[in-house]
Order: structure tokens, then sequence, then C-alpha cells
């Protein structure tokens, strides 16, 4: 535990973080949140599940993964030193392992036989039905049909791990979409099924876990970081949609005030065009969806609103709860990007770095050239770049005109 | 005090046999024709009405129910829409008890006191709010009870022994009890399950007791209603809207089929305990 003042102490007993999170959720699955945070509490502090997820994470997933200095887009930017997180390396080509290893272990200690997951870009999709296959669990992810189009490599690799991926028509078909049915799902088989939530929200204990099991990244960026340079980095980006890699980035960063934190959300075609972003801390209001409270995009009326990005990852109107109490304590600036300013950040890290980042990552490397440049020399600045951009080739492609 | 809901339940009880409690989604399919709807539920032996508030993201709500919401969204259909609805109704029905059932997102955003002063003053009895289980009780449940509004609570086959009496601690008006794990509209999957956990809620709580999901038809309404003292039907209700509509819009055909199958499945309730 840390000091009374610290940031790091949330949630609550009841899953609070200030007046954000909580458990809202139907009386059928409320007896299994309980269940399962009890089975969290104690995996907690079981050194054997300690030393089972250790081991995953480094022979399995190939933690650590890198902390690279990004010496072609420091020099173009001009200012700050600009330093990757390479998670992108992770096996499966993102941070969604780190959690999915995490609560497979614990769908076993449970004693459950199917895993369900929703998936916007396929990449947490990805990541469960690969836990599944190793672990061989039959496993069902529920993908809006408009991100099963525009993410078509991640539902192939979905296929041949063995999954069964379930395009949903509800609504735009997109993330939002996919959990309704994700939900709908688990209080229908709730005595055999785990939710293999993938970002950090939902109701208690979600948000906290999947925040411990992404926190590693930040733990990790500190350690490198310091052997590195000696010190503690000036500054921090990622991308936020759900918020699982932002978090796993911030979390070992709250209580160091000389470490300024920023939050990329998707600004889709801009903040002023109305259900023309997913930006839901910049331009929605604090209400109830998936089981917890948070900042939501919606109408006046308290109907949740689609919003769109160019990133299926991030086209989701609602945040975890703990961003939206980050967001009301200032602790992190949430700032929103583009479209236009993702594939521009796109480009330019393929180009200068000879890496394609997934279009997720390309928002926080898009916030992260804004902050760059204001900052000094002999300052740092850390991006996790969350996920490697082979999904999004084709689609960015179209947006190109490379593409007959 | 004696409630509408109260009252309604010791009635039947008196002619032994349960209550017909039947859902109907406010504004579906459009909001004149759900106002006939509403109007045409007592008479054609509708108990109780639980009126739906229609949501964008209805979780525990199969198909059915969805598209209802979401025809009831594209007419229009807000959360003072509802209200209004039931101010409406109540200036010619004023004994029939009214639940608004729905999701908790619509009624934070109009603000918990602002809408239960606008649902007492429209003749609101009780509310179900699906998301709202009793470990968030401080936001609308205590509230409601403070403003004289019926919390209803749903108890499913996951809510054990133990879990009970934390379920019922501030339920009121009655207990509604969900057939299954599972959304709206599904099939049950044990009806001997579903007596036997009507007599466990039974031993629990002096409140009626009600079952609901998966009961479609006056022989279902007959076979559950057998223990039960009440049963909810939703889904048919939503589906013969749907199924009466042409292209998308009511017809003169729209309000009489609602009104005949609440016919029917009165009979069925009639004969339960016969």
């Amino acid at each position: 535990m840390d000091g009374i003042n610290s940031l790091r102490n949330g949630p609550d007993e009841f899953g609070n973080f200030g007046q954000f999170g909580g458990r809202f959720v139907a009386e059928t699955l409320m007896p299994l949140i309980l269940d399962l945070e009890a089975h969290y509490r104690a995996a907690k502090i079981d050194p054997e599940f300690k030393a089972e997820l250790s081991d995953l994470s480094i022979n399995y997933a190939g933690r650590p993964s890198p902390l690279y200095f990004a010496k072609r887009v420091t020099e173009h930017l001009g200012g700050a030193k600009v330093w990757f997180k390479r998670e992108e390396l992770n096996h499966t080509g993102s941070h969604k392992i780190n959690n999915c290893l995490g609560q497979i272990l614990l769908a076993k200690r449970m004693g459950k036989t199917r895993v369900i997951a929703e998936t916007g870009a396929g990449q947490h999709g990805v990541a469960t039905a690969t836990v599944c296959a190793k672990f061989d669990l039959p496993c069902v992810i529920f993908m809006g049909a408009t991100d099963v189009e525009r993410q078509m490599p991640n539902v192939l690799r979905m296929r041949m791990l063995g999954a069964e991926v379930r395009p949903v028509t509800a609504g735009a078909g997109t993330l939002k979409d996919a959990m309704n049915e994700a939900l709908r799902d688990w209080v229908t088989n709730v005595d055999t099924t785990y939710y293999l939530i993938g970002t950090a929200a939902g109701p208690h204990p979600y948000p906290e876990m999947v925040r411990d099991f992404q926190s590693v990244i930040g733990t990790e960026i500190k350690d490198q970081f310091q052997k590195a340079e000696g010190k503690l980095p000036d500054a921090v980006v990622a991308c936020v949609g759900g918020g699982s890699n932002a978090i796993g980035s911030f979390h070992a960063f709250l209580d160091d005030s000389s470490v300024a934190l920023f939050g990329a959300e998707a600004g889709g075609h801009g903040i002023d065009v109305e259900n023309g972003h997913a930006a839901s801390m910049t331009g929605g209001r604090p209400g109830v969806l998936h089981g917890n409270r948070t900042y939501l995009l919606q109408d006046k009326d308290g109907q949740i609103l689609e919003g769109h990005s160019i990133s299926a990852g991030l086209d989701y109107p609602g945040v975890g709860p703990e961003h939206s109490f980050l967001h009301d304590t200032k602790r992190v600036t949430y700032a929103p990007i583009t479209d236009d300013e993702a594939l521009e950040a796109f480009q330019l890290c393929t180009k200068l770095e000879g890496i394609i980042p997934a279009l997720e990552s390309a928002h926080g490397l898009a916030l992260l050239m804004k902050v760059a440049k204001t900052m000094g020399k002999d300052q740092s600045i850390v991006l996790c770049l969350s996920g490697r951009g082979d999904k999004d080739v084709e689609s960015v492609g179209k947006y190109l005109g490379l593409l007959k | 005090m004696s409630t509408r809901i109260a009252t309604r339940f010791a009635a039947v009880k008196a002619e032994n046999r349960p209550a017909l409690v039947t859902y109907v989604m406010a504004g579906d399919p459009d909001l004149a024709t759900s106002q006939a709807i509403l109007a045409a539920l007592p008479q054609a032996g509708s108990d109780m009405i639980e009126l739906g508030i229609p949501f964008s993201d209805p979780m525990a709500d199969g198909v059915a129910i969805q598209l209802g919401g979401q025809r009831a969204l594209a007419a229009g259909q807000t959360l003072r829409g509802v209200l209004a609805m039931v101010e409406d109704f109540r200036r010619k029905d004023e004994i029939t008890p009214i639940v608004l059932m729905g999701y908790y997102n619509p009624i934070y955003s109009m603000g918990v006191d602002k809408f239960l002063a606008a649902a007492v003053a429209a003749g609101v009895d009780g509310l179900i709010v699906v998301d709202l289980p009793p470990e968030e009780d401080d936001e609308l449940c205590l509230p409601a009870l403070a403003a004289g509004i019926n919390f209803i609570r749903l108890t499913t086959p996951t809510t054990d022994d133990k879990r009970l009496p934390t379920v019922l601690k501030n339920t009121s008006g009655f207990v509604y009890y969900v057939s299954m794990t599972g959304v709206t509209g599904a099939a049950i999957k044990s009806r001997g399950a579903v007596s036997d956990a009507v007599e466990r809620i039974k031993g629990h709580t002096d409140l009626p007791v009600a079952v609901g999901f998966g009961i479609k038809t006056a022989a279902d309404a007959a076979d559950i209603g057998r223990h039960a003292d009440g049963i909810v039907v939703g889904t048919v209700l939503v589906e013969a809207v749907a199924n009466s509509l042409v292209d998308g819009k009511a017809t003169d055909k729209t309000v009489g089929a609602v009104r005949d199958l609440v016919a029917d499945l009165f009979a069925g309730v009639k004969r339960a305990r016969g």
C-alpha cells in the first residue's frame, strides 16, 4: 500500500476510483463477479500463481519488452528524446497478451471450461484465442461486423487459433456492440464461462485486475529508463480506448509528480463533429455502461452514442473508470488525436524508424509529436508502442490511396 | 400505506390466481400507438404493467426487446416521454400499477432526484433497473424507497440462499424471479427448478414472487402461475407489435394483436390453479 495521499490506492472495496467504477451489472452476474474478486485476491498473493505468470511472461510472451531510443524520430521532432516501449514485440503483437495470460490462469483456477471475449481491433481477440489454444479451452470472440471487415487479418488469425468469431450486427457493429453481446452470452452461460475482458473497464474487479496485469509495462519502463539514463523519464504517453495499455504504462508513475502523463483519445473527424469521434473524456460526460460509471459519449437523454475512430481499437464510447478519475484529478492530461494526425504519425514511424505501429499506437505517437516539441533536448518522453500495425496495413493503404 | 402493487396482489390472491404482469416497450412502434396499447392492457386482462424505458445498450435483453427499444428510440422516445405516457394513462386509470423497467443510464443522466419527483407526479408505482444490484443501492434504490416508489429486484438462478437476504433486503412491491440464466425471451430450461426456486424465495420473504423471462403462451402462464404469485410476459408482446407492422409502421392490427394475446394469456392465469 502506498501513502494515504497516493493515487495508486484505488479502487476502494466497492470498486470505486473516486466517483467512477462500481459494479453495475445484472443480478445473474453479481455472484460470479464476487467470486471472481475472491479468486483474484487469493491468486494475487499466491506465490505459485505469480511464478507461473512470470514464467509465461518471460518464456511465452517474450517479456521484458525493450525500451528503444527512437533516434530519427527524436531528430525529426527536435525536442525531447523519444523512447518507445516496444509492447508490439510481445507474442501476438501487442500488450494484450499481458492481461490474457493473467486472466486465463484465473479462469483455470476457477474451473471454468469456456472463455468468451469482445474485441475491437482484434488484438485482444487474438491474444485471447492464443491463450485459449495454449490452455485448451474453447473460446468465442464477439466482434462487431464493421470491425470484422476492417480487421480481417486478425479475424483469420483467431480462426486459425481455433476460436469461433461471432460477428455482431447490432448497432454500428463495433466494440460497444460486441461487448453487449458478450455480456448477453455471459449471462446465459454463467456457470461454465469465463469472460476475459480485454480492457481496464467493466464491473469491479476487472478495471483493477486488468490494470494490475498490465502495470508490468510501466514498472519495466521505470527500471529500463533508470538503467539507461539514471533517472525518471519526464513524460509518458499512451493511447486510450478502454485504456489498458495506458493505465498499465501510467500506474507505476502516478505518484512521481515529475513525470507528466499523457493519454491520446480518438478524435476521429474532430472533436466538434457530432458523433464523429470516440474521445469520451474530452467530449463526453459521466454515465453508467457495461458495469461501471465512467465518462461516456451519450446524447442528452442518456442514450449511448457509437462514436467514430479510424482505429477499431479506440472506437468505444467509454473509457476505463480509473482514467476518468485521473482525468478529473488532472494527474493525466488527455487530448484528442484526429484520424488524420494518427495516419501522419503512422507513416512517420514507419518511414523513420522502420516500425509499423498499430493505428491505436499511432494516436499515442501523434500526441507525443506535439508534446516532445515543447520539451527540452535534455528531457525524455516515452511512448507505449502498444501494438504492431500489420493488421492495419490494408485499411491504411486504402486511406492513402495505395490500393486500387 | 397500501400501494397499488400491494393492493393488486392482494386482489388476485383473493381470486386464487396469479397476477398477469405485461411488459411493453414505451414508444414502440410509435408514441401514439404505444399509448393506445398501454390503455388497452388493463381491459384485456393485464393486472400490472411493466413499461420498458428504451435504452441504446440493453445488455440483458434478447433480440425482440432490443428491436422494440430501437423502434421506440427511432420514434423519438425519451425518458421524459415515458413519464408523460404514464401521466396520460393515469388520467383514465387510477388503479393499475405501473412499473418502469430499464437500465440506469437514462435515469442517471436525468438526475435521480429529478427523475423520482417526476415519476411520483406521473403515478409510477415501481422501478426495475436491471444494472443496479444491491451493491449499488445508494444510487437509486434507497432514494426511490424514500420517495414512496417500490424498488423491485430481480433474483436469478445464480442468487443462492446465502445471497438472497442481500438481494431481498431493500426489495419492495414484489420479487421478480428470472426463470433462467439468460436474456429476455430465451427458453426456460427447467420448469421444476422454477417452482423450487419460487418456494425457496418464499422461505425468505413475505413479498409476492413473480416469475418472468421465457413465458410465452397461455399454457406457460397456467403452468408457471400455479406456484408463482405473478407471471411476467414481455417478449411475445413486443414480437406481436413487430409482427403487426408493415414497412416498420403501425397498422390497424397493432393494438389488437397485443390486446388479443394479453386476453389469451389472461385465460391462462385464470386456469392456473383451477
